[in-house]
């Protein structure tokens, strides 16, 4: 399922040696369990705001991070937990942010959809869909303009590429030749839409040949062809600055957030037909087909389940942000001088939000 | 250094010479491209076709295609491209055409760049500038003659200024480059042309967050930005002529806004009179007025006047298109009403 309007990214790819398969399936383990915790601490009050859960989606998310080199940039949408995790981000970051807690990775001012982790080349979770493309964008030029050897990952959802933004953004990676691969993470639904009643071209990686970009289709929970596809895409990017676009076809088995059932839009029998397939019990089943042990399976399952547990802990020992902290973050040192003169006149209780507040600090 | 270099240096860095609005910004990018290499100019027909309104002629042949980047008219696109950039340690300097364009860009203003270092609790800085002329006056009619200053300005997370004079111009665009958050310059149509002192000093930088005294005067104060500070000095000037002694506080900043100057001017006049090109509804006059009779409440002889656009969609009819705008008439008129008004 490909089509190669530009030259055909077409670099040979190794397969999964058996320990990385090993490997990939831990994280994959630990995003599942971390991301059930995160439900069950959403409904015991301990999360709040929006919380976009990945159950299902596990093969996409992880490999193709794996296919990312530790130095390569990602940027995501809303549903990035585990991509966060894969990326190397402690689940105690993700779930202290997660609480709002001061040692979250945004220092809890961002939340579930904000994750953050620069040292881990992980440039945000952002919310607005589709908005994140044209910032992918210009993180690929400016590596370029760096003349760094890295590559972006840029994923989004299946309704991001009905978004102005998809356009203009796939247009100017192409006409300036940018290191960058769109990850259009397609689960199906866009909310409640399914993908047909939103896209005139429900096959959205065709939609790249209108750029004259390389787009192709990958079974999105099957981890070999998701990391094999990626790989080779990422590589194109960074060795030929060769930008793609790679549909991943998943399917999430909650709802569009942890407030909706995700039941208005599909069937239940819908939902058990593809937990039959899931992911995790495919390369659980390849590992055994390998000679892996049913005691190592466990360990693994146990090992997350303890870092989620221990991570839960580390959050609600973090302390919440500072009131008088409020302002922290928003502008770049020595930027209260500018602001000092703003001060007469101000709105009740503003100077102490605000201008006492971390502003500029 | 030398008694005789340090005179030489300060004999430079008073230097200046005569050249116009438009003429003083291409000097600040100039200035600013050959001072860091991070800084990079974006935006559509600002190379090849040397800038819709001319500022950045000539830098696509100085300093090449890929520090002076045409784009295709996808604000939204290079706007987000630019936000990239900056987070990753880059300098761009965007260019809107006219700030009505800028609105197929708010999301990425707005929704992303202005969000950033509270957003990611300071994790990442955006250190983007966009610079982008707003005004009326050409008949360029309802779509192409708005200012929407305060939008911006309203927003946490944006610092927005807007130079009335060849000098600001410079420097605070200089200052927009070198600021490590994003900076939103706003120019304006009819001033390009308007001629004044610039210094030469590469090192000319006006601070971020100040206002200036343009014209001092002891009766009242007429507080203005942008074109309507160009305005505000005519009408004070004629207005002397009647006996008016009119100061003039020329903003500069949005945001931070700096409301000290203008209370210490509106303490000593004790009558504020604010104009502004946009619609004064929610405006940045309205801000103001706010301000100042807070600051203000025990110096003020007169409730604070404003005079901003009509509140229509600009015409094209050159005769209802002055008229909806703060023109001198308009001004004067609520100078004399606030002087006027019995104690």
């Amino acid at each position: 399922m490909s089509v190669a309007t530009a030259p055909a990214p077409d670099v040979p790819v190794a397969g999964l040696a058996p320990e990385e398969r090993r490997e990939l399936y831990e994280t994959m383990v630990l995003s599942r369990v971390f991301e059930t915790e995160a439900e069950r601490q959403y409904k015991a009050a301990r999360i709040g705001g929006y919380c976009h859960l990945s159950s299902g989606q596990e093969a996409t998310t992880v490999g193709v991070v794996h296919a990312l080199q530790p130095d390569d940039l990602l940027v995501t949408g809303y549903r990035s937990h585990g991509f966060a995790l894969a990326k190397g981000t402690s689940p105690e970051a993700v779930m202290a942010e997660l609480f709002g807690r001061e040692d979250g990775c945004a220092h809890g001012r961002g939340g579930s959809m904000h994750l953050l982790d620069v040292a881990h080349g992980y440039y945000g979770g952002w919310g607005i869909v589709a908005g994140q493309l044209p910032v992918a964008t210009g993180l690929a030029l400016a590596l370029v303009r760096q003349g760094r050897p890295q590559a972006v990952l840029c994923e989004l959802g299946d309704g991001a590429a009905n978004m102005g933004a998809w356009h203009e953004s796939l247009n100017l990676a192409a006409l300036w030749k940018l290191p960058i691969v769109f990850l259009v993470v397609n689960n199906e639904y866009g909310m409640g839409t399914a993908v047909a009643r939103a896209s005139a071209e429900p096959e959205l990686w065709k939609r790249a040949s209108a750029y004259r970009m390389h787009g192709e289709r990958v079974d999105g929970d099957d981890l070999d062809a998701v990391v094999e596809a990626a790989d080779r895409l990422l590589r194109a990017a960074r060795e030929q600055r060769t930008p793609a676009v790679l549909e991943a076809v998943t399917y999430r088995y909650r709802g569009h957030s942890v407030a909706d059932a995700g039941l208005a839009y599909r069937t239940k029998d819908e939902i058990a037909e593809h937990q039959a397939r899931d992911p995790l019990r495919r390369v659980r089943q390849q590992l055994r087909e390998a000679g892996v042990a049913e005691a190592e399976l466990e360990a693994i399952d146990a090992r997350a389940q303890e870092r989620v547990a221990a991570a839960v802990a580390f959050a609600q020992a973090s302390a919440e942000p500072e009131i008088g902290q409020l302002a922290a973050g928003m502008h770049a040192a020595g930027s209260a001088e500018q602001f000092a003169r703003m001060r007469p006149g101000s709105p009740f209780g503003e100077l102490a939000l605000t201008f006492d507040a971390g502003l500029g600090s | 250094m030398s008694a005789v270099a340090e005179r030489a240096a300060e004999q430079v860095s008073t230097d200046t010479e005569v050249m116009t609005y438009r003429e003083a910004l291409r000097l600040a990018l100039r200035e600013e491209m050959a001072r860091d290499e991070r800084v990079f100019v974006m935006g559509e027909e600002v190379g090849v076709f040397d800038g819709a309104y001319k500022v950045t002629a000539g830098l696509m042949q100085e300093f090449g295609s890929e520090r002076v980047r045409d784009t295709p008219i996808a604000e939204e696109g290079f706007v987000g491209a630019g936000v990239g950039a900056a987070m990753l340690g880059e300098r761009p300097v965007v260019e809107i055409m006219t700030i009505n364009f800028l609105l197929v860009a708010m999301d990425q203003v707005i929704n992303h760049a202005a969000k950033i270092g509270a957003m990611f609790g300071g994790e990442v800085r955006c250190p983007l500038t966009i610079r982008t002329p707003n005004g009326a006056g050409n008949q360029l009619t309802a779509q192409h003659s708005q200012s929407f200053d305060q939008w911006f300005a309203s927003t946490p997370g944006l610092k927005v200024v807007s130079p009335a004079t060849p000098a600001d111009a410079k420097g605070l665009l200089k200052a927009a480059i070198r600021d490590d958050d994003p900076v939103l310059v706003i120019e304006n149509l009819p001033i390009y042309k308007q001629r004044g002192a610039v210094p030469l000093d590469p090192d000319f930088v006006v601070p971020i967050g100040r206002a200036q005294v343009l014209r001092a005067g002891s009766d009242v104060t007429l507080v203005s930005h942008s074109y309507a500070t160009v305005r505000a000095l005519e009408v004070a000037e004629r207005l002397a002529a009647q006996g008016v002694s009119a100061e003039v506080v020329d903003l500069r900043s949005l945001r931070p806004l700096d409301v000290e100057t203008v209370a210490a001017s509106v303490a000593k006049t004790n009558r504020a009179v604010c104009v502004e090109e946009g619609w004064p509804t929610y405006g940045v006059t309205a801000e103001l007025a706010a301000r100042i009779q807070h600051a203000c409440f025990d110096d003020l002889d007169a409730p604070v006047e404003r005079v901003g656009m009509a509140e229509v969609p600009l015409p094209y009819a050159k005769n209802l298109e002055l008229a909806a705008m703060p023109n001198d008439e308009r001004i004067a008129g609520a100078v004399l009403a606030t002087l006027n008004r019995k104690r």
